[in-house]
């Protein structure tokens, strides 16, 4: 899970990287009212999960309360790569004499851990690392030393941070990577760590990436989920239990397993082209076990997008055989017609263990959404035609 | 032969009790694998009867290496747990320890990651895999033992159902080893380790290689095989549709940026001389032409 800026800034406060505060708003006349409890020039800066704001005019300067909420009022609703800004954050603008980039991540290259620093702050790192990569240090980290204040001096040496800063930003570095480790991120950076005219090194923006994985040992960071900026088809996935993502085509896909659905995804878009183009709609891997109530729950989500007109069903019986899967496909129609009738066509492709049984199954069933198709291109091509018809 | 795992492999289960354990160390005793002991903390002593057979419980790796001689773990246990199990079982000196564990977080990961290279003794498989198979000899994992004969290619995968799914294409031709890598950020034993343990096992005449978007992996297996490997290599590589950004359900599985694409991937394989399929299908059918060309 990837965090805003401000959310970013309560875990290095919560961890002691030195950082400003300030007040989150989402309308205008909120922003003015911050500024004014600031009582000094202020930024006004938008909170999206996207880099390159400044740029796409998503942080203003402003020198006084009015000031602030006129930009505040452009700001807000601003697309900024495809997100749209409902939060700002205003907090008291600081005098900036010079500008460092600072991160802690997870490097699967070397499958360990990477300290990058750079004296060349302020700038996007991807263009550090393209345009300068010289002024770029990059560090391995140990996880089972980790970072203290030696290591960190080793990080700020090969960064060349000049000397009447370096013990401090070593000092920085040390409560950063206590972020990194206490909160279970894949990422933490700063960038700009800056120094202010009073030689103040401090963190004026920040990046997290938190790990859901360690979910069970953080209660406290489900708060941190921004629930109405989540796609609302995902947001039901999820309560379910489902791995699901929403795409933007016409085809909706349920298959077992990861690397099968992702597969799956790409053989829909080949066979697609030969029908208008149509796409996958989605993502859903509902998994080994694809009990009936699971494949139910996978078929209700899929259903429910106005974008799908067709749907195909991929799955290879494994340890849970064809049989079992294909009386799941069975008893998730029985479910979900309960409700109403179903008209979107259901194209079922079963292969592996057990396989003509399920096919059996599903055939005697006799449902009439439901489209047998032996092999996984086939099947594919023949849900993209039921998907361009229907379109 | 084979690679990593033969009949000789002494198998221990960790996390023996659970459910998934219990479940699965039925189904590898039935494909054939010697399952010599179980592992659960504060359960020693107890017994798993499975499939006519009593094994042993123990509360500790290192009592069930010393009474039984294990060589092999396989770990079952929670995420919650799975540090401090794969850290016990690196302890003892295990030389392979197969994590199947999904949902680990990654700092664990890392941890006894690191650990495991610090100590040099033991390779670790996983986290979040299906495990491995030499077909007819031994089965260590959730590996449905039944869907492939024993044969003369060897796997390796990212993935646990396109693996199945390769496997059961080519199941009259038949697999020396099939070795599921895993799907998260950080795994212990990469596709070069199997890459260049098939390359020298006699039993193997060519080679399976399925990837998937996220990190740089398949891009140094292909640097890898135009330097290192002589025998025919196919390739499959899965998320071309993966939108930037999003994890498609396995947590390493993310395009970031212009990072980890999947067209950078089949680009790199297809200059180190690897047939790269379109379909699953399509790459089973190539890896047909292969063998029948041999």
């Amino acid at each position: 899970m990837d965090l805003y800026e401000y959310q970013a800034k309560e875990l290095f406060a919560r961890h002691n990287v030195p950082t400003q505060s300030g007040d989150v708003v989402t309308t205008h006349t909120d922003a003015r009212a911050s500024a004014e409890r600031i009582d000094n020039m202020v930024v006004v800066k938008a909170q999206v999960k996207v880099g390159g704001r400044g740029k796409a005019g998503g942080v203003k300067l402003a020198k006084t309360p009015d000031e602030a909420r006129d930009h505040a009022q452009n700001i807000l609703g601003l697309d900024i790569k495809g997100h749209k800004v409902h939060k700002l954050l205003i907090t008291e603008a600081s005098d900036i004499e010079d500008e460092y980039y600072v991160s802690f991540l997870l490097d699967r290259t070397n499958r360990t851990f990477l300290a990058m620093a750079s004296v060349e702050g302020g700038m996007e790192i991807e263009d550090i690392a393209v345009n300068k990569p010289e002024a770029l240090a990059r560090v391995l980290v140990n996880p089972l030393t980790g970072v203290d204040k030696a290591k960190a001096l080793e990080i700020v040496t090969e960064a060349k941070f000049p000397a009447d800063v370096a013990d401090q930003v070593a000092d920085v570095l040390v409560t950063l990577w206590d972020t990194f480790v206490a909160e279970d991120a894949t990422l933490v950076e700063v960038n700009p760590l800056v120094k202010d005219p009073d030689g103040k090194i401090l963190a004026l923006d920040g990046k997290v990436t938190l790990d859901d994985n360690a979910a069970f040992r953080h209660p406290d960071h489900e708060a941190l989920i921004d629930i109405d900026a989540e796609d609302p088809l995902e947001r039901k996935a999820a309560e379910k239990g489902l791995n699901y993502v929403k795409l933007n085509g016409e085809v909706g896909i349920i298959g077992n397993g990861a690397g099968l659905v992702m597969s799956t995804l790409d053989v829909v878009a080949y066979a697609g082209d030969n029908f208008g183009g149509v796409k996958p709609a989605n993502f859903l891997d509902i998994g080994g076990g694809a009990s009936a109530q699971v494949m139910a729950d996978g078929l209700d989500v899929i259903l429910n997008d106005p974008d799908v007109k067709a749907v195909f069903v991929n799955v290879f019986g494994g340890i849970t055989s064809c049989d079992a899967v294909a009386n799941g496909i069975v008893q998730a129609i029985e479910i979900l017609e309960a409700n109403g009738p179903l008209n979107k066509p259901i194209v079922c492709r079963l292969d592996g263990n057990n396989a003509e049984e399920g096919r059996r199954i599903l055939a005697e069933a006799d449902q009439s959404i439901v489209e047998i198709v032996d092999t996984m291109d086939d099947a594919a091509s023949r849900v993209a035609e039921l998907a361009a018809a229907a379109a | 032969m084979a690679i990593y795992i033969n009949e000789k492999s002494r198998v221990l289960v960790q996390g023996i009790t659970g459910a998934e354990g219990t479940k699965h160390t039925n189904r590898m005793l039935a494909s054939g694998t010697e399952i010599v002991a179980g592992v659960t903390p504060g359960k020693g002593g107890q017994n798993v009867d499975a499939q006519g057979r009593t094994i042993p419980v123990f509360g500790s790796v290192g009592e069930a290496v010393a009474e039984t001689g294990a060589d092999v773990s396989v770990v079952f246990v929670p995420p919650k747990f799975a540090k401090a199990a794969v850290i016990e079982t690196i302890d003892a000196g295990v030389p392979l320890c197969v994590v199947i564990t999904e949902g680990i977080p990654i700092h664990d990961t890392a941890n006894f990651f690191a650990y495991s290279q610090q100590k040099g003794d033991t390779r670790i498989i996983g986290p979040n895999c299906p495990g491995l198979i030499t077909p007819g000899q031994s089965n260590v994992g959730i590996i449905p033992a039944n869907i492939a004969m024993p044969g003369r290619i060897g796997l390796v995968s990212k993935s646990g159902t396109l693996t199945y799914q390769m496997m059961f294409e080519l199941r009259d031709i038949g697999f020396s080893t099939a070795v599921g890598i895993g799907g998260d950020p950080i795994i212990g034993t990469t596709h070069i380790d199997c890459l260049e343990a098939f390359e020298a096992d006699p039993d193997t005449d060519a080679i399976v290689m399925i990837g998937e978007i996220g990190g740089d992996a398949e891009e140094r297996a292909a640097d890898y095989i135009a330097k290192n490997v002589t025998k025919p290599v196919v390739g499959y590589v899965a998320g071309f549709t993966a939108p930037e950004g999003k994890t498609m359900g396995h947590a390493g599985a993310i395009v970031s940026g212009s990072a980890g694409t999947a067209a950078a991937k089949q680009e790199a394989l297809e200059a180190a001389g690897v047939k790269v399929g379109k379909t699953p299908s399509a790459t089973a059918r190539l890896m047909r032409e292969v063998i029948e060309s041999l």
